[in-house]
């Protein structure tokens, strides 16, 4: 449903873009598929990385570390959403599993932040677009806004 | 030739050296990576295509002068506030934002506005309160909003100070 909106708006802007100037609009296409081509190899392999932890890592297994106790479990929780990044309205519905599950709201909402703000996955694309100093600085720094963030929600909740 | 080709697909090559492997020795966990990763290759593809496209019509229309004037370094405090609305009305997983905070930041957003931008279109979802209310609570999403405002903002600026806004100039296009 996400995606047919995403589509049709698109579509829609091109088909605007095109009425107004066909030449520019396809000086647009031009530097679409010029960086669609530089991204696609580290696209690739973000994909096959992400079915490849997935797959070493079953529900069952994650499940299992968010019942960890403690500051071992918000270290734990904080470390998995940091490797695996996904969008917030993938990640809710999954928080709320994790509540009815026992997971401390806290907990949740460290994870929240770093499974969208920090990706280790995604770090390849954010590299090859930001270099490696911007995508280190951000990410480190968006891991420890997400234990501040964890900190502040387990004193005012 | 064959080098350059082994350093830009290094990541897939890794990880489908690691698929066999794994194959010879756990056939059944290589074969929910494979599947798994077909999964989430329709849901790229299903994403990147429009972002990509959006992308492009942005960089075509979208004057340098507005972008300066809005985002720039002397945007003032509209800089941020725009930088938290266009990253809080946008959908999509944060690999998509990448390519869309370089255009902007190529046509002279200053790099605290994009950092807020990026940590605004991941974590800040404002017309998401209602999903996240509903599935978690209402107090724990207006908290967490409340909380992560600030640490967004703070990031932008911190890394501005890191990072000196010339060293990321010449990046011009993906590579």
């Amino acid at each position: 449903m996400l995606y047919l909106i995403f589509w049709v708006i698109t579509a829609a802007a091109l088909l605007l873009s095109w009425l107004k100037n066909p030449g520019r609009t396809r000086a647009a296409l031009r530097t679409t598929i010029q960086s669609l081509k530089g991204l696609a190899p580290t696209i690739l392999g973000m994909i096959s990385l992400v079915g490849l932890l997935l797959a070493l890592l079953p529900p069952e297994v994650l499940t299992k570390m968010f019942t960890i106790k403690g500051v071992a479990g918000i270290a734990t929780i904080s470390l998995v959403g940091a490797v695996i990044t996904m969008p917030a309205p993938i990640a809710f519905p999954l928080a709320g599993t994790l509540l009815a599950l026992g997971a401390a709201p806290a907990a949740l909402a460290t994870f929240i932040t770093t499974l969208t703000m920090v990706g280790l996955v995604s770090a390849p694309i954010e590299i090859s677009i930001f270099g490696v100093r911007f995508t280190l600085l951000r990410q480190t720094l968006s891991f420890g806004a997400a234990i501040v963030i964890g900190l502040l929600m387990g004193v005012s909740l | 030739m064959i080098s350059a080709y082994l350093k830009k697909y290094y990541l897939i090559l890794a990880v489908l050296t690691v698929n066999m492997l794994l194959s010879l020795w756990q056939p059944a966990t290589a074969g929910h990576s494979l599947t798994n990763s077909l999964h989430f290759l329709t849901e790229v593809l299903l994403i990147l295509p429009p972002v990509m496209i959006l992308m492009g019509l942005l960089d075509a229309w979208i004057p340098r002068d507005l972008v300066e004037a809005n985002l720039g370094p002397d945007a003032g405090l509209r800089g941020p506030a725009w930088a938290i609305l266009l990253g809080t009305a946008a959908a999509g997983p944060l690999y998509a934002a990448f390519p869309i905070a370089l255009s902007l930041l190529n046509k002279g957003a200053r790099l605290a506005n994009i950092v807020i931008f990026l940590g605004t279109w991941g974590a800040v979802k404002i017309p998401m309160i209602i999903i996240e209310s509903s599935f978690i609570g209402l107090r724990f999403a207006l908290l967490r909003l409340a909380f992560t405002v600030p640490c967004v903002l703070a990031i932008g600026y911190l890394m501005e100070q890191f990072i000196p806004t010339r060293a990321l100039t010449p990046v011009t296009e993906i590579s």
